[in-house]
């Protein structure tokens, strides 16, 4: 194919490696932060269940339907903050979404599989897609801090 | 019909994407423009740019020559008894809601119902949803035939005498359906329910007679058939938009103003108040101009033609799912489809990589993805420009897509 190359910045093998087999599927018990966010323009949703344990993330599951870069990112997103201070979560989605809109972006923070999303913030149509799951999670530490 | 004569007229046609000629199948989401429609508004806004029905200098005379010029071919195209009938909008939702806001919201009460279809579009469903909710009305929906079709049989049992108001489109903007709209409104009205129509969809590709079809309203946007955005049209019968209220006060639409009280001018401009969309207006006329210049029936079989091919070639991928009825004749140059379990967002990437554009999501109709049990389709959509080489480069780039994705897998 001509543009693969184009197109292989966005289909990482890790991406789609995620998208495959997504980690941490599934739906946390009570007691849980749960979330729903959909994209209205396409259709994509995801329902995020998240466990707080002494300022620390437990535990996230993620349930939900959408395109490989939502699912993927999704799938990233959970392994990445479980362990995390909520503070550190939240930082890294304001770290992921500098990277999504090609800013320079905090590079002290380990980020891990999620680099691979990097060339998602050459295809602006995809964007949404990306950063559906962390606008998620952004959400239901919204509430908990207040 | 020359097709290479007519790309001729489309500029935008003659450009690589990603590297590659633009193969471009989303006009049902929107429509290229003509150099004709281009230069006619270029030269509005040139040439005689005026505020229209106002003062008396030459500009002025100019443009509302102009502006009320296109109403009458407007008014030609589809039909209409008088330019009284022909209200510009700045396009179908807008005209959609003016008939509920103003017919629905004054006429219904409780215990009446609307009735729509299950394949309407998100401007042919909420704001009937609202007049539901402000009347006390009941909302009631068309079922689907398994090949996406309306049954006769069903309208008849869904209508009764209750129905006040029934709302369909022309042509489904997701299956490409072409729906019985004459034999729908005759079942409207033996039940004394208006039958108001989305031609959305159809003013573009399907010669349109609203005195035949007998509907009460129809609703349509310019930019969906080779016009500019921001217009479109509601026609609606003259004895009923002269019993209804306007929807906007100001300038433009009035008689006379009093303090406390004002009266409206009459039909159509009561409905537009404020400066209307002239270069807009002028511009769709131009299009209406190119459209019957080159005939709509050539449009619609050029279409239908193509529609044929397309589900011809597409129907041969292996894992394909295709939308809607699978006879050429039933539908319109509209085909919706998944492909395996390629993520539609995905396929249209790896379309636009190879410079072909096309519509990937729910297409603004949810309630019909629901029963399709898809939660997001791919569309290709075709008009009098496209050929079938590009509905060839359309299969091979789907062909491209399921290896791709089988071997990042």
């Amino acid at each position: 194919m001509s543009s693969n190359n184009n197109l292989d910045t966005l289909y990482r093998q890790v991406i789609m490696d995620h998208y495959k087999n997504p980690r941490n599927k599934g739906v946390l018990e009570d007691g849980s932060l749960t979330v729903n966010m959909n994209n209205p323009t396409c259709g994509d949703r995801i329902q995020l269940t998240m466990k707080v344990e002494d300022g620390t993330v437990a535990d996230a599951r993620f349930e939900g339907e959408g395109c490989s870069i939502s699912m993927s990112s999704a799938s990233m997103m959970t392994q990445a903050i479980k362990g995390k201070k909520v503070e550190d979560a939240v930082k890294l989605s304001k770290i992921f979404s500098d990277m999504m809109l090609g800013k320079d972006y905090d590079d002290t923070m380990d980020l891990g599989d999620i680099e691979a999303l990097q060339g998602v913030s050459k295809f602006p149509a995809r964007i949404k897609c990306a950063t559906l799951a962390w606008k998620a999670m952004e959400k239901g530490f919204q509430g908990e801090g207040e | 019909m020359n097709i290479e004569d007519i790309r001729k007229h489309f500029p935008i046609l003659d450009q690589e994407v990603n590297g590659r000629p633009l193969v471009y199948l989303d006009s049902a989401a929107t429509s290229q423009k003509p150099v004709q429609v281009i230069e006619t508004i270029d030269q509005y806004y040139r040439g005689y740019n005026s505020n229209v029905h106002r003062g008396v200098h030459t500009l002025g005379t100019r443009a509302t020559d102009a502006y009320e010029g296109a109403r009458e071919k407007v008014r030609k195209f589809i039909n209409a008894k008088s330019i009284q009938e022909v209200i510009f909008t700045r396009g179908t939702t807008t005209a959609l809601n003016t008939v509920a806001a103003s017919y629905a919201a004054d006429n219904l009460k409780e215990g009446d119902e609307i009735v729509i279809s299950l394949m309407e579009h998100h401007s042919n469903i909420i704001p009937w949803q609202q007049v539901a909710r402000k009347t006390g009305a009941t909302l009631k929906y068309l079922e689907l035939q398994e090949d996406g079709t309306l049954s006769l049989d069903n309208v008849r049992e869904t209508i009764t005498s209750n129905t006040k108001l029934v709302s369909v489109t022309y042509v489904s903007n997701v299956l490409g359906v072409i729906n019985p709209i004459k034999e729908i409104a005759r079942i409207a009205h033996e039940n004394g329910a208006v039958m108001v129509v989305d031609g959305a969809q159809a003013a573009p590709h399907i010669k349109v007679d609203v005195q035949d079809l007998d509907c009460d309203f129809f609703a349509f946007s310019g930019h969906k058939m080779c016009g500019p955005t921001g217009i479109g049209v509601l026609y609606g019968k003259k004895d009923l938009l002269e019993k209804m209220e306007p929807i906007e006060f100001g300038g433009e639409m009035i008689d006379f103003v009093h303090l406390y009280e004002s009266t409206w001018k009459e039909l159509p401009w009561k409905f537009e108040g404020g400066t209307p969309i002239i270069a807009g207006a002028i511009g769709l006329g131009a299009a209406i101009d190119f459209l019957q210049q080159v005939g709509l029936e050539k449009i619609e079989a050029h279409e239908h033609k193509l529609a044929a091919y397309a589900m011809e070639k597409m129907s041969g991928i292996e894992g394909i799912k295709i939308y809607g009825p699978k006879e050429a004749g039933k539908r319109a140059g509209v085909i919706t489809f998944n492909l395996d379990d390629v993520h539609p967002h995905d396929v249209a990437t790896v379309l636009d990589a190879e410079g072909i554009a096309v519509r990937a999501g729910h297409h603004c109709a949810q309630p019909l993805m629901r029963w399709l049990e898809a939660t997001a389709t791919a569309r290709a959509s075709f008009y009098l420009y496209n050929t079938e080489e590009d509905v060839d480069k359309l299969v091979e780039g789907l062909v491209k897509t399921k290896e791709y994705f089988s071997n990042v897998f």
